[in-house]
C-alpha cells in the first residue's frame, strides 16, 4: 500500500519532448513509472522515448487511459497546461514548474477543484511511492521502502529526511513534495489524512517551512483526526521577516508566518517537532520506538 | 518587485483611482519648479524609497512657501532615512515626490493582498487610516474589514456593500465614489499581477472625495514577464547589490548577521542549515541557495559573494546530491577553491548520489583548509567549532 500512486498508476507527461520532460521521464521510466505516453502540441503523431506523443491532454487521456500528468511546461503556459488536464479528465496533476505567476496557479487550481482533479505544486521536486512509481525529481535511490509518510514543501530537505529515515533503518512508503509556492495543490491536511488511512504507513513526517498557515492548519487537523506518530521540523528559524528565502512562499509578513508560531502548534497538539533537520531521523526512531 | 510611490499612483492614475497631483523631482531646483507647476500654495515633500513609515523618520514633510519647498528638498534629498521597515542602516533618498496639498478630513486604510488561505485576493479596509495595520491588527482587529474577492466571478455588488457599511460610510454619494474607489483598485490588482496594494492613509476631503494619499505596490515577480512596462519602473539602487548579483547567476542570496558563511542546495535545507548553525551555538552569516544544478561556476560564485563579508569566519557548504551527483560537485568544489581565494575554513557536506565517491576525491586533494563532514549535524558542529578558532 501507499497513498495516490503505484506501479499500476499511468502517467503521461505534459512538455514531454522538451529538455526538462524528456530528461526526467527518463529517469522516472528507469525508476520503473509506468510513462505511457506525453503531450506536445504541434508534436501530435511523434514517438518520443518509445511513447507516443499527442497534441492535446484529451487526446492522450482517450488513447491511453492516463490517470496522472506530470507537468513540466514553462511557466507562463503551466496554468493553461493544468487546466488542460483537469478539462481532459486527468486525475492528479504534478506540477514541477518553477516560477508560475500566482494569478494563474488561483486560476488553475479552482478549475482543477470544480472538475475534481487534484494537483501537487507547483515548484516542487514531486511524489514518489517507494519502489514503485516516481512522478518528478527527485533521486529515486534515496528511498527505500518502508513504512514512514513523508510530506515536505521543500525538495532536498525531502531528500535529507527520507535519508535519514532510511539510514535509521526504516524506510518511505510515499514520500510527496508539495511546493513552497503561495498557493498549491494538495497540502498537509489531505496528505495527513491519507497517510492515516494507510494500513502501511505507521509513522508520518512532516517538514514545513515560514510563511502561510498551512502547518497550524495540519496541527489543528492532526488533533483531531491523526492517530499515527507525527515528526515535524519547520525550516526558517533564524530567516529574517520581510525576506523571501527562497521559495516564492516563504516570507514572514510582519509577526505571521514564524517557525516559531507554527513548531509551538505542533508541539501542542503531540507532533514530535525538531530543532534541527539532522534530528529528523532520530526522532522517527524515537516514535516508532 | 516593489515600487516607489510616486510610479504606484502612475498606476493609479491609469486606471481612474484619484490621487493628488504631484511631479517628482531628483535636485532641489526641479522641486521648486514643480511646485510652480502644481499650484497653490502648500506642497508636500516626501522622500521616495522602499519602505513604509517614512513621516516618522522625518521624510515626508509640509511646505507653506517654495523657499521651504527648496529648503526641505535640500535636506531630504541625500539624507539617510531610518524607518522600522529600513533596518538600522536606513535608506539613501535619491528622489523626492512633490505633492499638491489635501484638505484632509478623514483617514481610512484600503489594501489589496492575497489571502493565501482563502486562495485568492482580499479586500482590507479599516477606520483607522495612517496608522501601522500590523498594529490595528493587533490591538483592535475588529476595525479591520476583510473581503475576499474571487477572480472567476470578479467584484460584485455585495463586496461593495460590505466595504462601505463596514467603514461607517453613510452619504449616498460618498458610498458610490468609494465602492467605484474599490472596485477599480481590485481591476489594477488583477491585470497587473500585483502581490499587493496598500493605500494608508486614503483620505476624505471636505467635499467627501477620497483620495489616496499614499501608495505601495509590489508585484508578482514570476508575472513581470508580461509586464514591461512594470520591469521598466524597476529601481535596482533600491536593492541590496550582493543579493542582486547572485540572482544574475541564478543564486538566491540574502545577508545575514553571523559568522558562518552557508552554500546549500535547496532553499529549504538552506533555511535547515541555518537553523542548524544556531541551534549548535553558531550563527548564520547568509542565506544561499545554489539552485538545483550546482557546479564549479555557481559554486565559486557563491564563495565569491559570501566572501564579501567580512565577518564570515568559516564556510559550510552542505549539498545534498540528487540527480546532480555528489564526485562532480567535489570536483566542482575544488575547481571553484581554484578560481576564488579562499582564506577561511570550509566544511564541505556532501550527501546522496555518489557521496562515497566525493568524499574520496576531497581526501585525496588534501587542501589544508577543506574539512570534511559526515552528514548534517556533523557538518555544522565543524562549521561552529571551526569559525570559533578550534579545530
Amino acid at each position: 500500500m501507499s497513498i495516490l500512486v503505484n506501479k499500476d498508476t499511468k502517467v503521461i507527461v505534459q512538455g514531454f519532448t522538451g529538455g526538462e520532460g524528456t530528461f526526467h521521464a527518463e529517469q522516472c521510466m528507469a525508476y520503473g513509472t509506468d510513462i505511457v505516453g506525453g503531450v506536445t502540441p504541434g508534436k501530435g503523431g511523434q514517438t518520443h522515448l518509445g511513447k507516443p506523443v499527442f497534441n492535446t491532454v484529451k487526446e492522450a487521456v482517450k488513447a491511453t487511459g492516463a490517470t496522472v500528468s506530470m507537468v513540466f511546461v514553462p511557466p507562463a503556459f503551466v496554468g493553461d497546461a493544468v487546466m488542460e488536464a483537469a478539462a481532459a479528465g486527468i486525475e492528479l496533476a504534478v506540477i514541477i514548474t518553477e516560477g508560475a505567476p500566482v494569478r494563474d496557479m488561483q486560476a488553475a487550481k479552482a478549475a482543477a477543484t470544480k472538475n475534481g482533479m487534484m494537483t501537487i505544486g507547483p515548484n516542487c521536486p514531486g511524489i514518489i511511492t517507494a519502489d514503485e512509481c516516481k512522478i518528478g525529481i527527485m533521486p529515486g535511490n534515496i528511498f527505500k521502502k518502508g513504512n514512514v509518510g513523508l510530506i515536505s514543501k521543500s525538495g532536498t530537505l525531502t531528500y535529507e529526511g527520507a535519508n535519514q529515515v532510511v539510514n535509521e533503518g526504516y524506510g518511505i512508503t510515499t514520500a510527496v513534495g508539495i511546493g513552497g509556492d503561495p498557493i498549491i495543490g494538495l497540502s498537509y491536511k489531505q496528505l495527513l489524512q491519507m497517510f492515516q488511512d494507510d494500513p502501511e504507513t505507521e509513522a508520518i513526517v512532516m517538514i514545513g517551512e515560514i510563511g502561510g498557515d498551512l502547518e497550524i492548519q495540519a496541527a489543528q487537523f492532526i488533533k483531531e483526526n491523526v492517530t499515527k506518530p507525527v515528526v515535524a521540523f519547520i525550516a526558517g528559524q533564524s530567516a529574517p521577516p520581510g525576506k523571501r528565502m527562497g521559495h516564492a512562499g516563504a516570507i514572514i509578513s510582519g509577526s505571521a508566518g514564524t517557525a516559531k508560531e507554527k513548531m509551538d502548534a505542533l508541539s501542542a497538539v503531540g507532533v514530535e517537532v525538531v530543532i534541527s533537520p539532522a534530528e529528523i531521523g532520530k526522532a522517527v526512531k524515537k516514535v516508532l520506538g | 518587485m516593489n515600487i516607489h510611490e510616486y510610479q504606484a499612483k502612475q498606476i493609479f492614475a491609469k486606471y481612474g483611482v484619484p490621487t493628488p497631483r504631484g511631479i517628482i523631482a531628483n535636485t532641489p531646483d526641479q522641486a521648486v519648479a514643480n511646485a510652480g507647476e502644481l499650484g497653490g500654495n502648500i506642497w508636500v515633500v516626501k522622500a521616495q524609497i522602499h519602505a513604509g513609515g517614512r513621516g516618522l523618520g522625518g521624510g515626508v514633510k509640509l511646505a507653506k512657501s517654495k523657499d521651504e519647498v527648496r529648503e526641505l528638498a535640500t535636506e531630504i534629498l541625500g539624507m539617510t532615512l531610518v524607518t522600522h521597515q529600513t533596518g538600522p542602516e536606513g535608506k539613501l533618498v535619491q528622489k523626492v515626490y512633490i505633492e499638491e496639498g489635501a484638505d484632509i478630513v478623514d483617514e481610512l486604510y484600503l489594501s489589496v493582498v492575497l489571502d493565501r488561505a482563502a486562495e485568492m485576493p482580499i479586500i482590507m479596509a479599516s477606520t483607522e487610516g495612517g496608522m501601522d495595520i500590523e498594529t490595528v491588527a493587533e490591538k483592535t482587529p475588529e476595525k479591520i474589514i476583510k473581503i475576499a474577492v474571487d477572480p472567476a466571478f470578479g467584484f460584485q455588488g455585495y463586496h461593495g456593500r460590505e466595504l462601505v457599511f463596514g467603514l461607517g460610510i453613510t452619504d449616498k454619494a460618498e458610498q458610490k465614489k468609494m465602492v467605484n474607489f474599490a472596485k477599480k483598485l481590485y481591476t489594477l490588482y488583477m491585470e497587473n499581477d500585483a502581490e499587493m496594494i496598500e493605500i494608508n492613509p486614503l483620505i476624505k476631503t471636505g467635499s467627501g472625495d477620497f483620495i489616496a494619499l499614499d501608495g505601495k505596490m509590489g508585484f508578482d515577480d514570476s508575472a513581470l514577464g508580461r509586464h514591461p512596462d512594470i520591469e521598466d519602473m524597476r529601481d535596482i539602487s533600491e536593492e541590496d547589490p550582493d543579493e542582486r548579483e547572485a540572482s544574475q547567476y541564478g543564486l538566491s542570496y540574502i545577508a545575514l548577521d553571523g559568522e558562518i558563511g552557508c552554500m546549500v542546495n535547496g532553499a529549504g535545507l538552506a533555511m535547515g542549515t541555518m537553523d542548524t548553525i544556531n541551534y549548535m551555538g553558531g550563527t548564520p552569516a547568509n542565506f544561499l541557495d545554489v539552485g538545483g544544478t550546482a557546479n564549479a561556476e555557481t559554486v565559486a560564485k557563491g564563495f565569491e559573494i559570501i566572501l564579501k563579508n567580512p565577518n564570515v569566519k568559516a564556510i559550510f557548504v552542505n549539498i545534498f546530491g540528487g540527480i546532480v551527483r555528489c564526485d562532480r560537485i567535489a570536483n566542482g568544489i575544488l575547481e571553484a577553491t581554484k578560481l576564488v581565494d579562499v582564506n577561511v575554513p570550509v566544511i564541505v557536506r556532501l550527501d546522496g548520489t555518489n557521496a562515497d565517491e566525493a568524499a574520496v576525491i576531497l581526501k585525496n586533494a588534501n587542501i589544508d583548509n577543506v574539512i570534511a563532514a559526515t552528514d548534517l549535524g556533523d557538518g555544522a558542529a565543524k562549521a561552529v567549532a571551526a569559525a570559533k578558532g578550534e579545530k
